[in-house]
């Protein structure tokens, strides 16, 4: 199998990737559905959705390329990810459903607009939070017997991958209030700066959380982080750096820093969860070899992926440029 | 009583799948029909042809924006319910549905925008560019979803190797001896749904009297489609149906509910098959024809359902009535291409309330011929997952339960129920409103481009704009 490792790596990176853009780029986004019923006022909803409209469905066609891409590259994840959180991720299509409708709906509407602004609400936070236990799930580990998930209907829902829900919920917030600050101004803008710090702290709850429970669960993740001193450990460093430049910049009243600085968060902690957990795919059994499908296939697709994932960047940046700017207050229609 | 997953899950499946169907049928073809009228006017500079394009844009945005939402449900089915199957073929099924998003989905999202928004940003030849990308993109998506369907249908170039397929050469197992039939007869279904939905929607401006110009050059043109189409179906759903009797014999023999090997097998119009018994009841018959129509010989050999044991049958009564509605309704479609060429000379075809209150009910015909053709493909391939190797009981999720199963079927139809309702409403608000609303003048700001589905349409939901 030797001659198979680097394809198999490179999907790794490829998929690793691939859920990296879905989290940043859709996870803004739902944090505006999370924002919702907290924002000052009905103006401020509008402005919040209009942030958003252009660029939503097009953030969340990454999740339909991680679940194709997964199946391609990483079949057993896929095929004991899916049952194991069986229940999670009907809760998340719900949502996405629910709130991408009403994104749509809640402009055209008129008597029935609060219908849909809760819709949108509850939608949004739904789905991150089956996200966020989905992450959780990852972390405790999957019972499997030969390639097949074993568990029952809801492993996935733990005291432990409850707190990572709600760690995911606060931390789509705050990406999604640092876009609002970097996006809108005014009373909205000073709205976003005053909840900033309070989602931060949330985050970094969960995220201490996490790091103190993961190698108690874990051997391997004990091992890889206690008796090797190693260069992993600068990955969390830089997520709290990164923290810490989010509350200075929020401080000093820049409108982008913050935004960039919680991207900046979110990968390396990304980062820091799959050095702790790397080569293991589906914990604690299968590593990315292990799930890997064939050879064949892979080349196959990435022959593909080569060619027209530059293009769909290109693309979507530019859907971005035509964008930019701040959102003006007022209504849609 | 215990709850069956396995029943469950083929439920749940049709029923997702069947809902998700109807709106991609139906945007294949209208996509088409907009870049038809998009050259129109670029070739001949007549406003009309923009002032339909107008209007058949606003219904595309909403179609197409319930078919996305929809189609996310589908890319995780498979792995939630069939994860023994989707695990065992992902070696071909994954780097195909990739190849969807990647190829099809990606550029149906991105010259969708300038179609639905770009009109006044970019040059008439790039937007009618767009248009013809979009309709480009809605044929490479239902090339690889046909593929894959295809492969579990009549598979071939894949080897199956402790329990997981491998492909063993590329051309044959994306090329199967059914994929080019079912492609073609899938094509020109999506274009008769959107002629005849066209010729019923104009016909329904013309009774009202609205822009007669306009809808009356939609309902010719719709109707020499469907003089063209209609038959060529009959003849392109033929030739699918020789190659079933070739590849999947007990599929054919459940849709002529034969259930003796024999020859000279009479054509059933009537019958109510008993699978338990292994018989017909109450047949109506004509003679040899089943045998003509098949083999093309009087006497020709039709294969029974009695070749196989009881279990390996698919589901007869289900085969056999969706097919006939599926071919009833095309003869009738026929009939209405036939009317419209004998109303033709002096326009009369605009003028008869008889015929154009026939065409307005005709627009939902494509819609249930559509779903019963796939009925009798999907149940007939029936027990089999993938033909002849995979049965549904062995392609599902081993941990799934009876309760989860039920638990998430309530969920979808629930939500499904509420998402098509509201959809629905929203499509009638654009019917109503029409080429007026569609072509009316209106003011946008920078912050109402979104570049999305159904933001295109201006109808306010509640009527009250």
């Amino acid at each position: 199998m030797e001659q198979h490792f680097d394809l198999t790596v490179i999907w790794a990176g490829i998929i690793g990737f691939g859920l990296m853009m879905y989290v940043l780029m859709d996870g803004f986004d739902l944090g505006q559905g999370i924002l919702f019923p907290f924002a000052p006022n009905e103006a401020a909803r509008d402005t919040m959705m209009n942030s958003v409209a252009p660029v939503w469905d097009g953030n969340e066609t990454w999740l339909v390329l991680g679940g194709a891409g997964l199946l391609a590259a990483f079949p057993l994840v896929y095929s004991v990810f899916l049952p194991a959180l069986y229940i999670g991720v009907f809760l998340m299509l719900a949502g996405l459903i629910f709130r991408g409708v009403a994104f749509e709906f809640r402009f055209k509407a008129k008597s029935s607009k609060h219908l849909w602004s809760w819709s949108f609400a509850v939608g949004s936070t739904v789905a991150a939070f089956a996200q966020g236990a989905v992450v959780g799930a990852y972390i405790q580990g999957f019972e499997t017997e030969g390639f097949v998930y074993s568990g029952g209907a809801l492993d996935w829902l733990s005291p432990f991958t409850m707190i990572t829900g709600l760690g995911l919920v606060a931390g789509y917030a705050l990406l999604g209030s640092t876009w609002l600050i970097m996006k809108t101004e005014g009373e909205l803008q000073d709205w976003a700066y005053k909840i900033t710090p309070k989602l931060l702290a949330g985050l970094l709850t969960v995220f201490t959380i996490v790091c103190i429970y993961t190698p108690f669960v874990d051997e391997t993740v004990k091992s890889r982080w206690f008796e090797n001193i190693s260069i992993i450990w600068i990955l969390p460093a830089l997520s709290l750096y990164c923290a810490y430049i989010v509350l200075r910049s929020v401080k000093k009243r820049q409108d982008g820093m913050p935004f960039v600085a919680t991207m900046g968060i979110f990968l390396f902690s990304y980062l820091g969860l799959l050095a702790s957990k790397w080569p293991y795919i589906v914990p604690p059994n299968f590593t990315i070899w292990d799930a890997a499908s064939s050879h064949n296939s892979q080349l196959f697709l990435l022959l593909g992926f080569l060619f027209v994932i530059p293009i769909v960047l290109a693309y979507t940046s530019w859907t971005y440029w035509v964008f930019r700017g701040k959102v003006k207050a007022g209504g849609y229609h | 009583m215990e709850l069956d997953p396995l029943i469950l899950s083929r439920i749940q499946f049709a029923f997702v799948v069947c809902f998700h169907a109807i709106f991609p049928v139906f945007t294949i073809g209208l996509a088409s029909t907009i870049a038809g009228f998009e050259t129109l006017h670029f070739k001949t500079g007549n406003p009309i042809w923009q002032k339909l394009s107008k209007f058949w844009i606003q219904v595309f945005a909403v179609v197409f924006g319930i078919g996305v939402v929809s189609g996310i449900v589908m890319s995780f089915q498979f792995g939630t319910n069939w994860s023994n199957f989707s695990y065992a073929t992902a070696n071909f099924l994954g780097p195909v549905l990739s190849y969807e998003v990647i190829t099809a989905f990606f550029l149906e999202a991105a010259f969708l925008g300038v179609l639905l928004f770009g009109r006044d940003k970019v040059p008439q030849g790039v937007h009618l560019f767009a248009a013809i990308m979009v309709a480009t993109g809605t044929f490479i998506s239902s090339f690889w979803i046909l593929s894959a369907n295809s492969l579990m249908q009549t598979p071939q170039g894949l080897e199956l190797i402790d329990g997981m397929y491998y492909v063993r050469s590329w051309s044959e197992a994306l090329f199967t001896p059914s994929f080019a039939y079912r492609f073609a007869h899938m094509a020109l279904a999506s274009f008769l749904t959107a002629a005849l939905v066209v010729a019923g929607v104009s016909a329904w401006f013309i009774l009202q009297k609205r822009e007669l110009e306009a809808n009356r050059k939609a309902l010719s043109v719709a109707l020499w489609f469907l003089l063209v189409l209609a038959p060529a179906q009959t003849v392109i759903g033929d030739f699918h149906g020789l190659n079933t009797l070739e590849h999947q014999p007990m599929k054919v023999a459940a849709m002529e509910g034969n259930w003796e090997t024999s020859t000279g097998v009479p054509l059933l119009l009537f019958a109510i098959p008993d699978k338990e018994s292994q018989t017909n009841h109450f047949e109506v018959k004509i003679p040899k024809l089943a045998s003509y129509v098949l083999t093309h010989d009087w006497d020709g050999e039709v294969p029974g359902l009695n070749e196989v044991p009881i279990e390996e049958q698919p589901p007869v009564f289900i085969v056999f009535w969706s097919f006939r509605i599926m071919v009833g309704l095309g003869l009738l479609m026929i009939a209405f291409a036939v009317w419209g060429l004998i109303l033709r000379p002096k326009g009369r075809y605009y003028k008869s309330p008889v015929f154009l209150n026939g065409l307005r009910l005709m627009s939902v015909t494509p819609f249930i011929a559509v779903l019963a053709g796939w009925v009798v493909t999907e149940t007939g391939r029936a027990p089999w997952l993938i033909y002849g190797q995979m049965t549904h009981a062995q392609g599902l999720t081993p941990s799934l339960t009876g309760g989860m199963a039920l638990f998430t079927l309530i969920g979808y139809i629930i939500v499904y129920a509420l998402v098509f309702s509201a959809g629905v409403y929203y499509l009638l608000q654009v019917f109503k409103g029409g080429l007026e609303t569609a072509n009316a003048p209106h003011e946008m700001e920078e912050i109402e481009r979104p570049k999305r589905p159904f933001s295109a349409a201006h109808a306010a939901i509640d009527g009250e704009e």
